[in-house]
């Protein structure tokens, strides 16, 4: 199966093409392609996965095979090549079967839609570049893959592309990644610049001998700004809330499971390059933890549900980028597999309550528990596993990265994320106390969403409860001994950071419990206490507005400067070149109509005159 | 190989044009029928000719010598090698899509497509002479039918802009001809008989003074047609004039007469001219890029958005020849070909919205992908070329260059900054360009459906052929880049490596 694990993208491709050149106007056809051939991908990564176990692939001896896409010899090979160890391994576990449920889930969430076609391509498209992506055995093939899906990523945003909000979302997504790769293609091109490929493998065997760590750590520096863009880390972070246009399976499926955490795993893959310079190192764990510490106060403010879970996916991508930076790879794609399921079921829960109420706003819900049972108990199991609560999966997952800061001396970032951890249960209860209990409003119709949609949420909601037991510290020969950086380990339990981060989620529900369970008027008292930090946090920290005037203001503002230079300055010297040779020869009453033939005249003259001057020998020799 | 290929190619439209000059004025269908045909001839032979070129061996294939005037070494000779021989296969596809952009075309068909034929003639003509003379020669035929085309068949203030345009290359190209007489007379002095073949040409010990002399005279005379800043402005003029299948051919093809006479003229035959003069291409590139990409994002008419896109893409060729090394070259040779591609899928589409809408304002546009979802989806594609989206040429040809450039390691300014830094500031065009590519894109197409254009027909039946046939060669050599990196190469080798036996020789800045 590993020998043909270069399939797994391929079938992806192949229901792309069928969708657009020959199923297209048949709409259930073009679902069941796309279904089919990423259950097929399923399948394989399923056997993939096995036959690591089974044959004991490890990180040190993966299996990788390649072909030369592109070569000029003595000078570059870029490869197409596979490279598979427990990480690729897992990645594509994860992003097949997510994969997989959203586009059933799908069928029932864009059934009528007029593009429902196009739909499934753009997610088949999706589905082939993110697992070329994730078998990519270098950075070339990753960058050309990462940018790929950023392309799927634009036109699922701009899906519903009548929408201004829609297309603005789209563009503002493209360009934010585009900042990001102009850093990261940056990166690599240093590192192929000293070392001469783009092969993780090689790469991973030169670098330690490298001696010049300044000028690698700029490398380092530069390839990270690649994931601060895709994983979307503070600064670069303004464009997954908006991402949020798009219909609400790729809010699940690219900006919360799958895409969004591509950045995680190049930091994973590239974990060598990092691992050796500990002042990048510093660099990404703080992005990281701020990032998660960040978005979360956001979150509390926000009143539609989808950018809650949005700055709730920034802050949990926060987390798993700071364990990177604090050395645990392991527990952030730990965390990033526990993460993928419970947060694309609370991003289709939040599609199924959208689907049923056409409503996003939190507080024009209310007490729909009683029409849809499934929908609002998944959710709730998928809150629980965010907060992590035991013994959800994602008590074990954050966990582990609370404890990796600990242990590897980040006492600050270790209490930070403990805040950030009490952050999470507080806003995702205030969501579900004000959304889903409470007095029922007026005019609001709950039903519960047909079969294809729910049943994508109840096997999420088992894989959100039992998926932190591979990694859990009772489990021999769990998630730390496949996937590890250096060697494999034991997870070792830290039971005082267990109990403190318990104790700290429960405070959370609390908290969200006093404030919202109940009618009480203390959150608007909060509100008009400290209207600063209120406003603050609802205008998430004005950084859109901050963004948007440097690009009106000074972008826009310089490039009609130049525009004004380009017609005035630079065209009026030529402009004015042109009249004074008429002006002149007006005078001179040789030239009286500025016709072309005039002009030729005067030009072929010149050069008959200058070309003699040249082939004068007298003259000649002054060229010399 | 008997069979003169590259002959064949350059007079099938002169074929064409003289079975045009027969046909009844009126009779517009057969006119156009006869054009697609003659240059559908050109296509395949271009096709066969780049398919059977043999660049596991190189050099100049498919040759061909007439004796023309031997007093003054002149000589009909013909040849393509791996830098030419994908220009010739741009300019068939480009003219064979051209003239099915023009199928709407209406007004003084005949002269039209006979101009237009002549043009294409002469392109070829510049791209498989190997005698510099007729290199010259066939340069002059392709530039004095542009002057008609616009002036005629133009639109925004046509007889300005081809006024202009002509003025422009004419100067141009009468410095290359000092150029091009100096370095016959110097040749003939030093070999002791005339000879006008680059081959020959090419093996003569020019002084370094009188490289660095003469390069300049080929630096300011292709340059302008590349166009160099700051001699761009006949350009993004010249296209918006043009109709829509000279705006094809000028921006597809007629600015990489420039490119190409650089490379054939300039660092081919003077190595340390170009190395001397290179810093100072380099810094102007960086102009065309970034200053092109910015005033793009400030127009307000959909053809000027892409003439000054093309202006700041040709930036990336300069910048690749510029650092004259394997990787840049061959970037800048196979930029050439997809911006060809690229930007002429663009003008097809803008053209056909033109023709219908009768306007190119953006601000009068939007949500057209309603209409006309087909030309959405071409202009997005075309787009995506341009920002360099992976899977489609560009990307191939903008990696190799920066690539190049970035490891090319020369000081410039005393050591102030290499062409490191030159290259960084160039890839930071990749940004600038996504953002107006994208924001146009979105000003045009999306947005809620205007009534007012729903009698717009979307792309069908004949005007779908040339954007079928310009995106599948975007995407097919996006994904096998081997294809034509291969043949490039082949040209490519040769060139560096006459370029490093070059004597070292500091750069101007």
């Amino acid at each position: 199966m590993i020998n043909n694990a270069w399939l797994i993208p391929v079938f992806p491709a192949i229901a792309f093409l069928i969708i657009v050149f020959l199923t297209r106007r048949v709409q259930l056809l073009s679902a069941l392609v796309g279904i089919v051939a990423i259950g097929t991908s399923f399948i394989m990564s399923i056997g993939v996965l096995r036959e690591v176990l089974v044959n004991g692939i490890s990180m040190e001896n993966p299996v990788e095979y390649a072909f030369t896409w592109l070569g000029i010899p003595g000078y570059l090979k870029i490869e197409a090549g596979v490279l598979i160890d427990p990480l690729t391994a897992v990645m594509l576990f994860v992003v097949t079967l997510v994969a997989f449920l959203v586009n059933i889930y799908s069928v029932g969430y864009m059934h009528g839609e007029p593009g429902f076609s196009s739909f499934f391509s753009y997610l088949a498209l999706f589905g082939a570049s993110m697992l070329g992506l994730i078998l990519a055995n270098n950075y070339f093939m990753i960058f050309f893959f990462w940018e790929l899906v950023g392309l799927c990523s634009y036109l699922l945003i701009g899906f519903y592309y009548h929408k201004h909000s829609a297309a603005r979302a789209g563009l503002k997504a493209f360009v934010t990644n585009r900042v990001a790769d102009f850093g990261f293609m940056l990166g690599f091109f240093i590192l192929f610049a000293i070392f001469g490929t783009f092969n993780f493998r090689e790469l991973a065997t030169a670098i330690p001998n490298y001696q010049d760590t300044a000028f690698l750590a700029i490398a380092a520096t530069l390839v990270f700004v690649g994931p601060i863009g895709k994983s979307a880390q503070f600064p670069l972070h303004v464009w997954l809330p908006d991402a949020m246009e798009g219909p609400t399976p790729v809010s699940a499926l690219i900006h919360a499971a799958t895409m969004v955490a591509a950045g995680v795993y190049l930091l994973a893959r590239a974990f060598v390059l990092f691992a050796s310079l500990p002042t990048v190192m510093l660099i990404v764990a703080y992005v990281g933890g701020f990032t998660a510490f960040f978005a979360a106060t956001i979150a509390i403010t926000q009143s539609d549900i989808k950018r809650i879970l949005a700055y709730s996916t920034l802050s949990q991508l926060g987390y798993m980028v700071m364990a990177m930076g604090v050395g645990s790879m392991t527990a952030g794609m730990f965390h990033l597999m526990t993460h993928a399921f419970f947060k694309a079921l609370l991003f289709l829960g939040a599609g199924s309550i959208i689907h049923a109420l056409e409503e996003q706003d939190i507080f024009r819900m209310g007490g729909i528990y009683k029409d849809m049972k499934v929908t609002v108990s998944t959710f709730i199991i998928a809150s629980l596993a965010l907060c992590g609560v035991p013994p959800l999966a994602g008590f074990w997952s954050k966990d582990e990265i609370l404890a990796g800061a600990l242990n590897h001396g980040f006492t600050g970032l270790y209490v930070l994320g403990t805040v950030v951890a009490f952050l999470t249960s507080l806003y995702m209860f205030r969501l579900i106390f004000i959304a889903f209990f409470g007095k029922r409003r007026a005019g609001l119709h709950g039903h519960e969403s047909p079969f294809t949609m729910t049943l994508p949420l109840l096997i999420l909601a088992v894989l959100s409860i039992v998926s932190g037991f591979v990694g859990a510290p009772f489990v021999s020969h769990g998630f730390s001994s496949l996937v590890y950086y250096g060697e494999p380990h034991h997870v070792v339990p830290n039971y005082g950071v267990m109990g403190i981060s318990v104790l700290v989620a429960l405070a959370g529900i609390f908290v969200a419990w006093v404030l919202y369970g109940r009618p009480s008027d203390v959150p608007t008292k909060i509100k008009h206490r400290f209207p600063f930090i209120y406003n603050l946090l609802v205008n998430k920290y004005y950084i859109d507005e901050v963004y948007m005037w440097l690009f009106r203001r000074v972008i826009l503002g310089v490039s009609y400067i130049l525009n004004w230079h380009d017609r005035h300055v630079v065209d009026g010297i030529f402009d004015g070149v042109g009249r004074l040779t008429r002006a002149s020869g007006h005078k001179l009453r040789y030239i009286q109509t500025g016709n072309l033939q005039t002009y030729a005249l005067v030009i072929f003259s010149a050069v008959v005159i200058i070309t003699l001057w040249i082939a004068t020998p007298v003259f000649g020799g002054m060229l010399q | 190989m008997n069979f003169p290929i590259l002959t064949a190619i350059m007079l099938a439209p002169v074929f064409g044009l003289l079975i045009i000059l027969a046909i009844p004025a009126r009779e517009h269908l057969t006119i156009k029928i006869t054009a697609a045909v003659s240059t559908f001839v050109s296509l395949v032979l271009a096709i066969y000719a780049y398919v059977k070129y043999d660049y596991a061996n190189g050099g100049m294939q498919f040759l061909q010598d007439i004796s023309w005037v031997p007093s003054f070494g002149i000589n009909y000779s013909v040849g393509v090698d791996g830098i030419s021989v994908p220009l010739v296969l741009l300019t068939a596809i480009v003219i064979f899509t051209g003239v099915f952009a023009s199928w709407d075309m209406t007004n003084r068909v005949k002269e039209f497509f006979v101009f237009l034929l002549l043009l294409v003639a002469g392109v070829f003509g510049v791209f498989i002479s190997r005698d510099l003379f007729f290199f010259y020669l066939f340069f002059e035929v392709a530039v004095i039918p542009m002057y008609l085309l616009i002036g005629v068949w133009g639109s925004t203030r046509k007889e300005y802009a081809a006024m202009k345009l002509t003025l422009y290359l004419l100067v141009g190209s009468a410095l290359a001809l000092i150029g091009i007489i100096a370095l016959f007379l110097y040749a003939a002095n030093q070999l002791g008989y005339p000879t006008f073949d680059i081959q020959t040409l090419a093996t003569v010990n020019y002084d370094i003074g009188f490289q660095k002399f003469v390069f300049f005279l080929m630096l300011l005379g292709f340059g302008v047609l590349v166009p160099i800043w700051p001699f761009h402005l006949w350009s993004p003029d010249g296209h918006v004039a043009a109709p829509t299948a000279v705006s094809m051919l000028h921006a597809g093809v007629l600015m990489k007469l420039g490119g190409y006479g650089l490379i054939r003229a300039g660092v081919f035959l003077f190595p340390e001219g170009a190395k001397y003069w290179a810093p100072l291409i380099a810094v102007l590139c960086i102009v065309n890029v970034v200053y092109g990409a910015m005033i793009a994002m400030v127009q307000r008419d959909l053809k000027f958005v892409i003439g000054y896109s093309s202006v700041s893409h040709m930036g990336y060729v300069l910048l690749g020849i510029a650092s004259l090394n394997v990787l840049s070259i061959n970037g800048a040779v196979s930029q050439m070909f997809a911006h060809g591609i690229m930007t002429a899928l663009f003008f097809t589409v803008v053209g056909n919205i033109y023709h219908k809408a009768h306007t190119r304002e953006i601000a009068r546009f939007g949500g057209l992908a309603h209409q006309m979802p087909r030309l959405a989806s071409a202009f997005i594609i075309a787009g995506l070329g341009s920002l360099g989206l992976p899977g489609l040429n560009n990307f191939v040809s903008e990696f190799l260059i920066f690539m190049g450039s970035f490891t090319h390691q020369q000081a410039i300014f005393g050591g102030l900054i290499t062409f490191r830094t030159l290259s960084i500031l160039a890839i930071s065009g990749i940004v600038i360009t996504a953002t107006y590519v994208l924001r146009v894109a979105m000003k045009t197409f999306f947005g809620p459906r205007k009534p007012e254009w729903d009698y717009l027909k979307d792309a069908h039946g004949v005007e779908m052929v040339p954007i079928a046939i310009l995106v599948g060669t975007l995407i097919l050599f996006g994904l096998l880049p081997s294809l034509q990196i291969d043949v490039i190469n082949s040209g490519v080798a040769p060139l560096v490596a006459k370029i490093e036996a070059a004597k070292a020789i500091g750069g101007i800045f």
